[in-house]
């Protein structure tokens, strides 16, 4: 088996995917607008004070990506079934983990740009100050999307190929990513804050674990859910 | 290259069974196809030729028997077998969403086949004017034409189709022919499951009948006999 | 070949063990139980109350030993493809689901009296509250799922990935918790109390097992019914 052409392979099936979303109507920007949606409901709920909205910022950004972002996770899913794509993808030569790696690196792709922009939204909404570690910051972000959009993918391709699948892919997927959404909010907490505690490097360190972890494994795994 | 054995069968299938739930769809067929050899299989709807195809496609598995590919086992080789198999499902498995040439494209970058080939498969096929378009506003023969263009890039040793004459012109019909008379010369078989042999008729050698689950009856097509469809009542 | 084929006949050998073996537990859990009661003093500040850890203890340290036994019939399933490793770990689900929940509503009942609210997001139960719920998603998913082979295989996958994930919920809670420290809960165990927990904890996990085992039987039954059926459909004899 060659690296490169499985490279080759995961690039193409980014590429397709990315492609698909910025064509097809209801993609990027509805999802998008939706998540930042959320994030004004959560600001209704917390109410207009300023000091409630800004400790609770980074766990509502959070919970606002993870509920947009799982109609992008069946969704990729979704172009495969509707034209009956996904058995001719599985026998194309070449491992499934070059499909994994492909729908990877574009939910990657499109939960980072969603979740810039619920940043953005959420600085202004919250009225968050910017911290001078903002590098780090991105650095956290950048984890938590890697945790989130490696499970998210996995169980996608289960959930969009059942029944009540709007149901079942949160069902599956929200309590595994308890950790992550803790280590997430957490560390951005503490960052926010200042850091005084040095919270957010042991918060980085368990999420960096987290995502090797499951990378690795829902990896080995995929071949299991994508060929039965 | 996978290997291939000089008296391997391009399918030798015993005893296959398949269930849906408590039904039993398949319940032992035997079929056995040389290289070089086209054969139609025919049945009412709802028979399992397209579950039989698939299995051969290592897309489903037996539930009992066993199915081998020149000679790889559908099972255990699944790998093999899906590099020597082409497989043209009832539907096209096109993605709307993309231009013909980007389709071909795709499938070219999945299949390791120089990009070159791309437009030249595309004039084969006759979509080479639209091939910018996106295939959400092609009709659904255009699409079974892109299909049959994926195919040409995948180079198969044993055509599995389904259907494929459905939804095409003339012009059309005469095109699925001529793959598969291609294929045939370069040493390929072919099995497509057909409702009516008119358009068939030209490259196909024998005929099987799938009915309750078995399949019966091989007719010569140049005896130019009339088969009649066993109706499976469900 | 077939894939995935099923004894056919439940164990024999092991039939007459296993009501013995059920006997067994249920008696040593009440001797246990009766044990703990009586040879444990009342605590300081709860008083009699403190009783119900006999039961709520043991009952969640069983539950999170629980994925271990999904995690190793997940594995097996997936080595094997044999249909009684996925049985057994879908049984191991459903009595972990039940024992999870008595853990949880045992945790709200102390917790009333106690300290006069029904939840404290305390680290161990918030814990099991998530492990609940993953399980109880385990369950959804193979209630939806109607093709045997694809109930099996995404079962076990989805079960080995959420035990692997249970040490890292459980650690990610308890540093959650320890930052937004509210109250103390009761991390510690009096010496006291250490011998009735952990007699009861043995209590509790042969009950278990006599649970799983019979859940899975009544799996096993299940199943061979509809491979009567199945081969009656079939119009052979012989079973495959």
């Amino acid at each position: 088996m060659s690296w490169r052409r499985e490279w080759r392979r995961a690039r193409a099936i980014a590429w397709k995917d990315l492609r698909t979303e910025r064509r097809s109507k209801a993609g990027f920007s509805s999802v998008t607008v939706l998540a930042v949606t959320i994030l004004v409901l959560f600001g209704f709920a917390l109410g207009p004070d300023a000091s409630v909205g800004r400790d609770a910022a980074p766990g509502v950004i959070w919970l606002a990506v993870l509920f947009a972002g799982v109609l992008a996770f069946n969704r990729c899913y979704q172009i495969e079934l509707d034209g009956g794509s996904l058995e001719q993808l599985i026998l194309y030569p070449g491992t499934r983990r070059a499909i994994f790696a492909g729908k990877l690196l574009a939910n990657f792709v499109f939960v980072a740009l969603m979740l810039l922009v619920v940043v953005f939204a959420g600085i202004v909404l919250f009225q968050v100050r910017i911290p001078s570690s903002w590098p780090a910051l991105v650095g956290i972000l950048a984890a938590g999307t890697i945790g989130l959009v490696t499970l998210g993918t996995f169980y996608a391709a289960m959930a969009s190929r059942s029944r009540a699948r709007e149901v079942l892919l949160p069902l599956l997927l929200f309590p595994m990513l308890v950790p992550v959404l803790l280590a997430a909010m957490e560390a951005t907490k503490a960052l926010l804050g200042g850091n005084v505690m040095g919270d957010a490097g042991a918060w980085t360190r368990l999420l960096v674990a987290f995502d090797v972890i499951f990378l690795v494994a829902t990896f080995l795994a995929f071949e299991f859910v994508i060929e039965v | 290259m996978t290997a291939i054995g000089t008296n391997d069968l391009a399918i030798d299938a015993e005893n296959v069974a398949r269930r849906f739930e408590t039904t039993w769809v398949l319940r032992g067929v035997d079929l056995r196809l040389s290289a070089g050899e086209v054969v139609g299989l025919l049945g009412a709807n709802g028979t399992g030729k397209s579950t039989l195809l698939r299995i051969v496609a290592t897309l489903l598995r037996p539930h009992a028997g066993s199915v081998r590919v020149f000679g790889h086992d559908v099972v255990r080789a699944s790998g093999d077998v899906r590099s020597l198999v082409g497989y043209l499902a009832h539907a096209p498995g096109v993605y709307g969403d993309l231009t013909a040439r980007e389709n071909l494209a795709f499938a070219a970058s999945m299949l390791d086949r120089d990009h070159a080939e791309v437009d030249a498969t595309l004039e084969r096929v006759g979509l080479l004017d639209v091939a910018d378009q996106t295939v959400r506003v092609f009709s659904s023969g255009m699409q079974r034409r892109l299909a049959i263009g994926r195919l040409l890039l995948i180079r198969p040793r044993l055509l599995l189709l389904d259907e494929p004459y459905s939804n095409l012109d003339t012009e059309g019909v005469a095109l699925v022919n001529s793959v598969i008379a291609e294929r045939v010369d370069a040493g390929a078989a072919a099995l497509a499951v057909v409702h009516e042999l008119a358009p068939a008729a030209s490259v196909l050698d024998r005929t099987l009948t799938l009915a309750d689950g078995r399949l019966g009856v091989t007719e010569r097509v140049d005896e130019k006999t009339v088969i009649s469809l066993v109706a499976n009542d469900r | 070949m077939t894939t995935g084929a099923v004894a056919s006949v439940v164990p024999k050998s092991h039939a007459s063990r296993w009501p013995v073996f059920g006997w067994f537990a249920f008696l040593f859990l009440i001797a246990s139980q009766i044990t703990a009661i009586a040879i444990s003093p009342p605590d300081r500040d709860m008083g009699d109350l403190q009783k119900i850890m006999y039961v709520h203890v043991p009952a969640a340290w069983m539950t999170m030993l629980s994925p271990l036994a999904v995690l190793y019939f997940g594995l097996r399933y997936l080595w094997t493809r044999r249909e009684e490793d996925d049985l057994l770990a879908a049984s191991s689900a459903e009595v972990a689901t039940t024992f999870a929940g008595l853990t949880l509503a045992l945790g709200m009942i102390w917790a009333r009296p106690t300290w006069g609210v029904w939840w404290t997001w305390d680290a161990r139960l918030t814990s099991m509250l998530v492990l609940f719920l993953m399980l109880a998603g385990y369950l959804a998913l193979r209630a939806l799922i109607d093709e045997r082979e694809r109930r099996a295989q995404w079962s076990a996958v989805v079960g080995v990935l959420g035990a692997l994930n249970v040490p890292i919920v459980y650690m990610s809670v308890r540093w959650w918790r320890t930052i937004h420290q509210i109250q103390s809960s009761p991390e510690t165990v009096d010496r006291a109390y250490v011998v009735g927990l952990r007699l009861n904890a043995f209590a509790m996990l042969f009950v278990m097992i006599y649970f799983v085992r019979r859940r899975y039987e009544a799996a096993l039954l299940e199943r061979m019914a509809e491979r009567a059926i199945e081969r009656a459909a079939l119009g052979q004899g012989a079973a495959r």
